[in-house]
């Protein structure tokens, strides 16, 4: 793009932000302060993984962005052809293709490789951050590994609920050492961190932090012995293309409880499909809590 | 058979096509241009400058145009193109002491060196609206209402004359060779020294510093505020480049200045005296220049050892939430889909509700 | 473990100032395991910023405490990391705030207030951390029914029971009391009063407990110190001091009580 450097940010602000995730890299899941820029999209909406991905880019990456999963959502379109138009590199929506994924909320169905980095868009880096406001505190909180509370809070779930009620940005300790928000993911994603070949790398712009997990690094779930971490699970398949262990998203068809379950990644659903599978293409229907 | 949703692409390009439309507006009337702009919403083009760090009118125009009139909008332009700027070099302090002054007022005092200039304010005017201005063109005429004529010689400020009594505290810095802190390129830390709050401050949303400005005022962390002194007008702009070792006057910005002057009881170590609070804004900006410097003496509580009780005292609270920028595109990324994350949480209601189902009628 | 007995707190030469003003000035004793110290002194006697400074809340401008641990190695409190001095305290220690408010986490039930110290010294089945704490809930004689309850729904009085539990469930050796039954009702304070003498005699606790209220520590402290202006004027056993003061202002002190 005229005018522009290759990525938007100029060297300088590349540098500084590869020194952060170095620095992340070796201290997994340590939150690194660094100087966030403003960039052409807003706060929020992506920011820090922009500038991670922008940072880490070279001219013959492939770079695959999803949101929710899909490469189509709207959000997604918008940073991809950001990145097609100030780099000029190759984008796709294949996963197994892409030398860098950005995403949002999702990691993908299909396993990633070595040679492959995982980029995610953090709202909300600090996993302490609802039983402390205080960056000051929470701060020395990591520093002293003192992670107390965040079993107070899983004890309180299962006193109400019965079991832990956490559904998403479900915290996870990191090596052992650090307890990390894995950014808003459904808990169905967190065993995918554990161990995963690809570096993970965690931008947040607003906040102004980055964090990695190295490849093959222990990443666990908080949880307690008698209440394991549990996934969600789904008692119907993909209507699309009959996958029993994806993630689904729940399509509502009419307005009189009609459902459709389908993948919410929608390069793997697609994938299956070409390869001949095929779902029931009928909706379900929720009535049991309707009636009530 | 139902299809995943697609066209996110088509979608995307017919909203621009739409805002840009929207943006023209009816085409039977003339583009405004930016000169236009600048001249005749210069209050507007102001503020963009001083919440979008960057001074200049041109560029500053041109975001409230693209921006249909949105400030913030307009604001988070500035600020995004700010960032491919590259950095020549750092001036010299403003020496707003040598400000050629267009406005001028002391509430301390009712006459002082340098005497009291109005200016060009909305202050005593009657805010009725004025139909002759919905005329086309230029129904009355301004005859240069004798321009005020710039004061031009050294105009002493209001705390100078309190500190030849030595009544108001000093203001040094505690390390002269120590750099100013800058937020664009480090990240805020706490506890955020002055430099890095005014920064904070200067760069924040003039509705919420207003507010808060406003809530000292009324009981929660009261300073005693006076205005000792709020002046506008231009200042130069010097800057020592390596090669020569000596200042060069750069250019000139308009910039408006406030100092607040507060009650001060004393402390074990230090006697009662006066205390500073100070509000800088590029351009005309007074509102905003009052409100930060009330924010800035509300935020010194710790420093002057005084208990923080209220929210314009709690540092966190406030340099966190200053920025509209950060603080618009957060709000607004509500819109983006969240629908992975409820799909999460429909699963845990419906489990949960189940259970609760299988207790009553198990029981 | 030392086969000698040793001190479990050894403070020498403790001064605290606030600028010019005195907080506590060259306080010195020996607390040894078991022992329950209590500070008497009217209000700005300097008793409070002691027993902050005994329980590594406040760093003392002079003076050192020295602490046992469990396996006998002696701690310098103010010497040793930040780190192993909060480690210490959410152990091994205790602290009793007079405002149960100030000790209680507000937003959690009392379950899991009583729970925290276990689960952050790393205790992970949900089903024994719930029965320690029923255990304690009984202990400090609160309705087991009302474990899942917010603590904005207790009274004073069990306010502060669940400070107690909070604090004994770690198994402190050494527990710091700050006016325990201040603010609460006369009848509440006796039956707190009496637990409180129970669970120090059955769990062979060691305490210090700061009060201006001579009635407290005749029935818990087996020493007193007297506090007047930062310093402290006498020490001696409970008994004797109380019924034999020999400084003027400990005279003055019990015969104000006595009177009343």
């Amino acid at each position: 793009m005229r005018g522009y450097n290759f990525a938007y940010l100029d060297e300088q602000t590349k540098r500084m932000i590869r020194r952060a995730i170095l620095k992340a890299v070796a201290v997994p899941g340590y939150q690194v302060p660094f100087g966030s820029r403003e960039m052409p999209l807003p706060f929020g909406w992506g920011t820090g993984g922009i500038q991670v991905t922008a940072s880490i880019i070279g001219a013959d990456d492939v770079l695959k962005v999803i949101d929710q999963g899909a490469d189509d959502t709207t959000n997604a379109v918008s940073i991809r052809r950001f990145f097609a138009l100030t780099t000029g590199v190759r984008t796709t929506e294949e996963t197994a293709e892409a030398s860098i994924i950005q995403t949002r909320h999702r990691i993908p169905e299909k396993p990633l490789t070595a040679d492959q980095i995982l980029v995610y868009q953090v709202p909300i880096p600090e996993p302490l951050r609802w039983l402390e406001a205080r960056e000051t505190e929470t701060r020395k909180m990591h520093a002293l590994a003192e992670y107390g509370v965040m079993h107070v809070k899983l004890y309180e779930d299962i006193a109400t609920h019965g079991r832990i009620a956490t559904s998403y940005n479900y915290p996870v300790l990191v090596n052992e050492r650090h307890v990390m928000a894995p950014s808003p993911i459904p808990k169905f994603d967190n065993p995918k961190m554990d161990h995963m070949p690809a570096l993970q790398l965690f931008g947040a712009g607003r906040e102004k932090r980055i964090y990695a997990v190295p490849p093959y690094t222990d990443v666990k779930s908080l949880d307690f012995e008698d209440y394991p971490f549990e996934k969600q699970t789904w008692e119907h398949a993909c209507a699309l293309c009959g996958s029993r262990d994806s993630y689904l998203d729940e399509v509502v068809t009419d307005d009189r409880g009609g459902r459709m379950f389908v993948c919410s990644d929608t390069d793997y659903c697609a994938e299956r499909r070409d390869a001949g599978h095929v779902g029931t293409g009928a909706p379900v229907t929720y009535g049991a809590d309707a009636a009530e | 058979m139902y299809v995943a949703v697609k066209g996110g692409e088509k979608a995307i390009a017919a909203a621009h096509r739409l805002l840009a439309e929207r943006r023209r507006g009816d085409r039977a009337h003339p583009g405004i241009t930016l000169k236009q702009i600048a001249e005749q919403l210069s209050l507007a083009v102001d503020r963009v400058m001083s919440e979008g760090s960057l001074y200049d009118r041109e560029l500053a125009a041109l975001a409230v145009k693209q921006a249909r009139g949105d400030l913030v909008e307009a604001i988070f332009l500035l600020r995004a193109f700010r960032t491919t700027l590259p950095r020549f070099g750092v001036t010299e302090p403003l020496d707003t002491g040598a400000m050629r002054i267009s406005r001028r007022i002391s509430a301390t005092y009712k006459d002082l060196p340098g005497s009291q200039v109005l200016g060009p304010t909305f202050d005593y005017t009657h805010r009725l609206l004025d139909f002759e201005l919905a005329e086309e063109g230029d129904p009355n005429s301004v005859s240069a209402a004798g321009d005020p004529g710039d004061v031009d010689e050294r105009v002493p400020r209001v705390v100078e004359l309190l500190d030849h009594e030595g009544l108001i505290e000093k203001e040094e810095p505690d390390d002269p060779d120590r750099p100013v802190g800058d937020l664009t390129r480090e990240p805020l830390g706490f506890p955020a020294d002055r430099d890095v709050r005014l920064q904070n401050l200067a760069r924040g949303d003039e509705g919420f510093l207003l507010a808060l400005g406003y809530s000292t005022q009324r009981g929660f962390g009261s300073t005693h505020p006076f205005a000792g002194e709020i002046r506008m007008g231009q200042v130069s702009v010097e800057l020592v480049p390596e090669e020569l070792g000596f200042a060069v006057d750069i250019g000139d910005l308009t910039v408006t200045e406030c100092e607040m002057i507060n009650q001060f009881k004393g402390s074990a170590t230090e006697p009662p005296q006066f205390t500073r609070g100070y509000g800088l804004t590029f351009g005309e900006g007074e509102r905003k220049a009052m409100a930060m410097a009330l924010v800035d003496r509300a935020l010194r509580c710790r420093e002057l050892g005084e208990e923080p009780s209220s929210p314009a005292q709690d540092e966190e609270f406030v340099l966190y939430h200053t920025d509209n920028v950060e603080a618009s595109g957060f709000v607004q990324h509500l819109k983006l889909p969240h629908y992975v994350d409820f799909q999460g949480e429909l699963v845990t209601v419906r489990e949960l509700r189940a259970e609760a189902r299988q207790r009553k009628t198990g029981t | 473990m030392s086969e000698h007995p040793q001190t479990l707190l050894t403070v020498t030469g403790l001064t605290r100032h606030f600028g010019r003003v005195v907080g506590c000035e060259d306080v010195g004793f020996d607390l040894w395991p078991g022992e329950v110290l209590g500070v008497v002194g009217e209000s700005g006697s300097g008793k409070t910023t002691l027993l902050n400074c005994l329980s590594g809340i406040l760093e003392p401008t002079a003076g050192t405490v020295s602490y046992t641990d469990r396996t006998g190695q002696v701690q310098d409190l103010y010497a040793i990391s930040e780190p192993r001095r909060r480690f210490l305290m959410r152990t091994d220690w205790g602290m009793v705030h007079q405002n149960p408010r100030d000790g209680v986490r507000m937003r959690v039930s009392a379950g899991a207030n009583i729970g925290e110290r276990l689960m952050a010294v790393g205790a992970r089945r949900y089903g024994d951390i719930r029965a320690e704490a029923g255990a304690w809930m009984e202990r400090v004689e609160m309705d087991l029914d009302r474990m899942d309850d917010m603590p904005r729904t207790f009274s004073g009085g069990m306010l502060q029971r669940l400070q107690i539990a909070r604090n004994l469930v770690s198994k402190p050796r050494l527990v710091f009391m700050d006016e325990p039954t201040g603010g609460l009702d006369v009848s509440v304070q006796a039956r707190l009063l009496d637990l409180l003498r129970r669970l120090v005699t059955d769990l062979g606790l060691a305490a210090v407990v700061v009060t201006h209220d001579l009635a407290v520590v005749r029935l818990l402290a087996h020493r007193l110190a007297v506090m007047r202006r930062g310093r402290v004027v006498e020490t001696g056993l409970t008994d004797q001091v109380l019924d034999d003061p020999q400084h003027p202002y400990t005279q003055l002190l019990v015969s104000s009580v006595l009177q009343t």
